[in-house]
């Protein structure tokens, strides 16, 4: 079939009517963007000060009266589901995808915008759905983010009749609302790149969303069904993961189900999971890195392998997440080896962003810091998950606040400082107008030296033994008493931490008023998204014709050339110098002297 | 597309515009395109499905199903309207035999129809016999998989529908040739999948 480029489709574009159609029923995929940024950021601050609610009574457990026991549960659960998936997914995909995707690939609009703005709203409703667990008999569940089988449906564990219900109800609206999302994203990267953007054009940024989209696309259908089946033994009563077991002293009615099954298909989501957050995160830091340090991207194409690597290893690694659970000893040797072959293209990426940094004219921005915190703490995080990938190490740290600290460091600061750097680098874009630097490099100081008080003396407590999910640590004679020091320093690093954030948000805010105003490439930035003729770009983008692409979005710093960068859809014939359309780093006289 | 050749450009070597105009991937629609990511959705759904099927059949507690002998004729309806929108599909790309496009689309979804009533049939069969979705795993697994197909044959009805009123109101059929056609496909689709599925809930 003859098929009409979209770019000639002049239907494509749903043009607002009123107030309603343009920021409330929008088709935009930058009002979308920003409706699922507000709302994934909105729930992660619920999630945040759950986790401070959780601190205040390990740091000072006698002091305060904030949390019991099942609650505390509840806010371990509650917090952890929430910044996984509610807000990091959403706020990486949902969020950054919506709004740079189309604009990065020289497009109008995502391909099915009203599919795109459905997605938005099934996603609040999974929110919804997720929030009314706290306000139901019983509250949220209890059972820990994993939701493991049979404890989470047991009586013990708060939640277990309602909160459950929601929670899972929420992930399976959510899985729905991620579907049509990311076969938006994807459809849209592959399909509607404007006249000349080849993928191997594409900002690093698009190809981790394009790649991380995939495995969400693939890896979210196992906790679909992992949903699905335990829905029915929680509300039905069948024994697809419920074993027979007994509840108070009475058998219940169930018989012959596996626990193990639950674990191996939550994992077989659970791991491509750490990457959905993960690549999206390596290529939103790899542009911030390279247009701050007015230097091409180091090893563009191996940049590209690496995150396709990455990608198809996440799926072959599940089990490490198992290795207590008990299975063969060969497949434990099997995870082991798979999980760390994936550090070989993991470690790549680092070095190139290192490399990048090296004799680049790094222009110390507020994005800059931030993405340079982050490769500080993702080296922290991810050397850590080399000690957990090994099964005999694994094995006495499993379940103690090494692993804690682990994963936070990895997929909880790494990201989310990677977050930051991405919304100060684009809210010029978004707002037209700059944030305030010393609130915003404040922000940083407190975030980055916070996060390394609050997560190293973890590591220690980890080797000391200390237990992770438990309420108070009791009198437990392996664990020394200034243990509890640490927690309470531990605990106050993160009120600090907590606070700080208010510089974030006072900072956005004040400065959508007040904020200098930032023109249209305040960052002198290649990429495509900085090119729209108005800033923040309106609806459709481009203005009467869509952009053409004559390069790569790396062009920084380009020998010979007036400026150090050329835009994306700069012609050759206005390049400056001939020199340009032979540039090759290999051959670049700048790097002579290394 | 040759991917390997895509991923091995080297982008700096190169200024200049690349390609087509404008640049995708697949020289086809974006719909046809998000219609085959989602079939391989569907089916790491399915192959979940089997899988934990398989798994939880090792254990002790088990006790195989005996299918309702109506799967058979199910199988037959889906089957039809399987044929039928491959007729609806072949034409509506020929101008001369338009007015035969209406029966066959019409009776495409009908048969679908008819497929879903089968299977509630075949449930009502089960539970008749006293085999309820809590009974055995055996019984909760065909109620999960029979259930989770259906529900996605009511996704396609639902396009199906949205194709048919366009058709009815005087739609031109080229109009409506990109829904058919992917319509089809994904009829296809569930009936590969619904075969499979029987073949192994017959087997064990």
């Amino acid at each position: 079939m003859s098929y009409v480029p979209l770019a000639d489709q002049a239907q494509e574009l749903h043009h607002p009517r009123s107030w309603v159609t343009k920021y409330v029923w929008s088709q935009d995929h930058k009002v979308i963007a920003i409706q699922y940024g507000g709302t994934a950021i909105l729930v992660g601050l619920v999630a945040l000060v759950l986790s401070l609610l959780m601190r205040m009574q390990l740091g000072f457990p006698e002091s305060f009266d904030l949390i019991d026991p099942s609650s505390y549960y509840q806010a371990v659960t509650m917090h952890g589901m929430i910044m996984v998936i509610y807000l990091l997914t959403a706020l990486f995909l949902g969020g950054f995808g919506n709004y740079l995707i189309p604009l990065m690939c020289g497009a109008r609009d995502m391909v099915f915008p009203f599919l795109n703005m459905l997605s938005y709203w099934v996603y609040l409703l999974s929110v919804l759905i997720l929030m009314a667990s706290f306000f139901v008999p019983g509250g949220p569940t209890g059972g820990g983010w994993t939701l493991y089988p049979p404890q989470v449906s047991m009586a013990g564990t708060p939640g277990s009749d309602w909160g459950i219900v929601l929670m899972l109800l929420s992930l399976a609206v959510f899985i729905v609302a991620f579907t049509m999302g990311g076969l938006n994203y994807v459809t849209t990267i592959l399909q509607a790149r404007c006249r000349g953007l080849t993928m191997m054009r594409l900002p690093l940024t698009v190809w981790g969303i394009f790649i991380a989209t995939i495995l969400g696309l693939f890896a979210f259908p196992a906790l679909l069904v992992a949903a699905i089946m335990m829905l029915l033994d929680t509300l039905l009563g069948t024994s697809f993961f419920m074993p027979a077991i007994i509840e108070s002293g009475s058998p219940l009615d169930y018989n012959g189900g596996s626990p193990i099954l639950f674990q191996h298909l939550f994992w077989f989501f659970g791991h491509p999971e750490v990457y959905i957050v993960a690549l999206p995160a390596f290529g939103l830091v790899s542009d911030v890195l390279s247009t701050h340090a007015r230097k091409n991207i180091f090893g563009y194409r191996m940049m590209v392998w690496a995150i396709i690597a990455i990608g198809g290893l996440s799926f072959v690694v599940w089990a490490h997440h198992m290795y207590v659970s008990g299975m063969n000893p060969y497949f434990g040797f099997f995870f082991a080896t798979t999980t760390l072959i994936i550090a070989v293209p993991t470690a790549l990426k680092v070095y190139n962003w290192v490399l990048t940094l090296w004799e680049g004219d790094i222009r110390m921005n507020v994005p800059m810091y931030f993405a340079i915190g982050f490769i500080f703490t993702f080296i922290h995080g991810g050397l850590t998950g080399l000690f957990l990938g090994n099964v005999v190490i694994d094995m006495p740290l499993s379940d103690t606040y090494f692993v804690v600290a682990h994963f936070h460091m990895v997929m909880g600061v790494s990201p989310v400082l990677v977050l930051f750097a991405a919304l100060y680098h684009w809210y010029p874009l978004v707002s037209g107008r700059m944030y305030h630097e010393g609130l915003a490099k404040a922000h940083f100081w407190f975030t980055f030296l916070g996060t390394y008080a609050i997560y190293l003396p973890m590591h220690y407590l980890g080797f000391l033994g200390v237990p992770r999910r438990y309420y108070a640590l009791g009198s437990t004679d392996f664990i020394p008493a200034s243990a509890q020091d640490l927690n309470a320093a531990i605990t106050i690093a993160a009120l600090i931490v907590g606070a700080a954030q208010l510089l974030f948000f006072i900072n956005i805010f004040w400065s959508l008023k007040y904020g200098k105003k930032a023109g249209s490439n305040p960052w002198g930035s290649a990429s495509l998204e900085w090119q729209t003729p108005d800033t923040p770009p309106i609806h459709g983008n481009w203005g009467d014709e869509l952009p053409t692409v004559y390069r790569w979005p790396y062009d920084y710093s380009v020998p010979g050339a007036h400026a150090d960068f050329i835009p994306q859809n700069t012609p050759e014939s206005e390049e400056p110098t001939a020199d340009e359309q032979h540039f090759d780093p290999d051959h670049d006289p700048s790097m002579a002297d290394l | 597309m040759s991917l390997f050749k895509h991923i091995t450009e080297k982008p700096w070597e190169r200024t200049g515009v690349i390609g087509p105009d404008p640049e995708a991937a697949f020289d086809t629609a974006p719909e046809r395109v998000a219609l085959v990511i989602f079939l391989v959705v569907a089916s790491v759904i399915f192959s979940m499905l089997t899988v934990s099927y398989y798994v939880r059949m090792e254990l002790p507690d088990w006790t195989p199903l005996t299918e309702p002998v109506q799967l058979w004729l199910n199988t037959g309806l889906l089957f039809v309207s399987s044929v039928l929108f491959q007729w609806a599909r072949n034409l509506v790309t020929d101008d001369d035999q338009q007015k035969y496009l209406m029966a066959a689309f019409v009776g495409a979804g009908v048969f679908a129809v008819l497929f879903i009533v089968g299977q509630l049939v075949a449930w009502n069969s089960l539970q008749s016999a006293g085999h309820f979705v809590a009974s055995n795993p055996a019984t909760s697994f065909f109620y999960v998989l029979t259930g989770l197909h259906a529900l996605h044959l009511l996704g396609g009805l639902w396009v199906w529908s949205k194709s048919l009123i366009r058709l009815l109101s005087g739609c031109e059929a080229q109009d409506v040739r990109l829904s058919i056609e992917l319509c089809t496909l994904y009829w296809h689709f569930l009936l590969i999948v619904w075969l499979v599925m029987f073949a192994i809930l017959s087997n064990t």
